[in-house]
């Protein structure tokens, strides 16, 4: 009989394999190819990097990590209001979307000073930063849900005398959480790279540094590649993490989707 | 598109009225103009608070089947626990009981149906509009669910508007049957069925009642 660990640890066998198998094949081309430390690190040189500067990339690991939740956060919050509102307001849906659009093409340094500017050095605007650039795909999936209601649904409640809110609550909304939290899965994606691009393009103070900031210094500023490696790791880590995270929200959210089911069983 | 043309149609009340006739001859409109979800063109629709049960049971798969039972409840505004407490109390009825808290992709096609129905009746409304409710169900689950409404309804007697394109469904459970033509829909006849209940499709009167509707049904078509 299989039981639940052994099930998960082969679950996670080819994941590993495929790790190993790239880690790998990078050492060998880092050791052996020629190609300079600078450039390239091995993978050992990258983990030393981390073991050395452990204390400073945990700090900015936790400033980031903390950048990176509040600031989806607040892209799942204003990505899912939006589409809400223009759900319910078909006015709002010509007049928003085209601008919603255009948000996505505004390089982030053209704002980064302006942002810093009105809301100081803190990790507001970085906050700011990382939803600007996360919740368009929340906002284009939770429409989609929201207007894939069974076309007879909104027939049967108004038979029950189901208000406009009310169809919106008992069926609209419940529909619609499946796509907005692929919406979500889209977002958190990005969510990792929008929190450097948020330490890297606002004026900032130590404290609100985090692992953009220590990565960039340490490319352009010192020549420490393997500590900027280091740093990476840990942003790829942290993506890993935060979609896991998300998978067992959607169990707890939509325990009747098919696709957390089968997860679950 | 016409759906409809010059029908007339009346329902006393605790009366199950069946209208039958071919695909697209204007059932569904029919049943959309008496609950109010559309206005006729010309002409009058007079009656009681009407509920909708369409032909897919559109239950709400994130909700439990007790919780998609008292739906109307809710919509009512009647508190959370006194809704299910309700519904509760008619599951036992439907035949329904064990399955309170089975989510509606666990059930059967006629399981589903029933929970569909009760959502109907817990509507509280006196006019209850049933659209081809068994349509979508095999030949076996059918007959079974053609008997349960005759004895739900024989306990819980209400003014039913059944439409249906089964002929032998609607005299096996109708009091009176509307013979719809093709499209646009006229009433090309109207049968009393004034036989015992239970029937049974084999008795001589429901036959012959049945060959009766067929032949109207036929010879609107050949014109």
């Amino acid at each position: 009989m299989r039981t639940a660990s052994t099930g998960r640890i082969q679950g996670a066998l080819p994941a590993t394999l495929l790790v190993v198998g790239l880690l790998g094949g990078w050492e060998l081309y880092a050791d052996f190819s020629g190609v300079q430390e600078d450039l390239l690190p091995a993978p050992h040189a990258v983990a030393g990097a981390l073991w050395s500067n452990a204390g400073s990339v945990a700090h900015n690991a936790l400033v980031t990590a903390e950048q990176v939740v509040l600031g989806l956060a607040l892209a799942l919050m204003i990505g899912f209001a939006l589409a809400v509102a223009i759900h319910l307001l078909p006015l709002l849906r010509r007049a928003a979307y085209p601008l919603a659009v255009g948000s996505q093409a505004v390089p982030i340094p053209v704002i980064g000073v302006l942002l810093v500017f009105w809301w100081g050095f803190g990790i507001f605007p970085k906050l700011l930063v990382i939803a600007l650039i996360c919740f368009f795909p929340v906002v284009v999936a939770t429409v989609d849900g929201l207007a894939a209601v069974d076309p007879e649904q909104p027939k049967l409640l108004r038979t029950l005398d189901a208000s406009r809110w009310q169809a919106f609550r008992f069926a609209e909304l419940p529909a619609a959480l499946p796509a907005a939290l692929s919406g979500a899965r889209i977002a958190l994606a990005v969510g990792v790279i929008g929190a450097f691009i948020a330490e890297t393009s606002t004026p900032t103070t130590a404290a609100y540094s985090g692992l953009g900031r220590e990565i960039i210094t340490n490319i352009s500023g010192g020549f420490q590649t393997p500590r900027a490696y280091a740093a990476t790791f840990v942003l790829f880590v942290l993506a890993i993490a935060c979609f896991h995270l998300l998978t067992l929200a959607e169990r707890a959210l939509i325990p009747w989707n098919a696709r957390t089911e089968r997860g679950a069983s | 598109m016409q759906a409809l043309a010059d029908v007339s149609l009346h329902a006393a009340p605790g009366e199950l009225l069946a209208v039958v006739g071919p695909s697209g001859c204007g059932k569904s409109t029919l049943l959309e103009l008496i609950c109010g979800l559309q206005q006729p063109d010309s002409g009058r629709v007079a009656c009681a608070p009407a509920v909708l049960m369409p032909q897919r049971d559109l239950l709400l798969p994130w909700l439990s089947a007790l919780d998609n039972a008292a739906l109307a409840l809710r919509i009512a505004r009647v508190p959370r626990t006194q809704a299910r407490a309700q519904a509760d109390a008619l599951f036992a009825e439907l035949g329904l009981d064990g399955f309170q808290r089975a989510r509606p992709h666990e059930l059967s096609g006629g399981m589903r149906q029933r929970v569909a129905f009760a959502r109907t009746l817990l509507s509280g409304k006196p006019l209850l509009c049933l659209d081809e409710p068994f349509g979508a169900l095999d030949a076996i689950t059918r007959g079974e669910m053609q008997e349960w409404l005759a004895g739900t309804l024989a306990r819980e007697p209400r003014t039913v508007v059944l439409v249906t394109h089964d002929v032998e469904e609607a005299i096996l459970l109708a009091d009176r049957v509307l013979v719809l033509s093709p499209r646009p829909g006229h009433v090309i006849a109207e049968l009393e069925v004034l036989l015992a209940r239970p029937r049974a499709r084999s008795d001589h009167e429901v036959v012959a009642l049945r060959e009766h509707a067929l032949t109207a049904l036929s010879g609107a078509r050949a014109r």
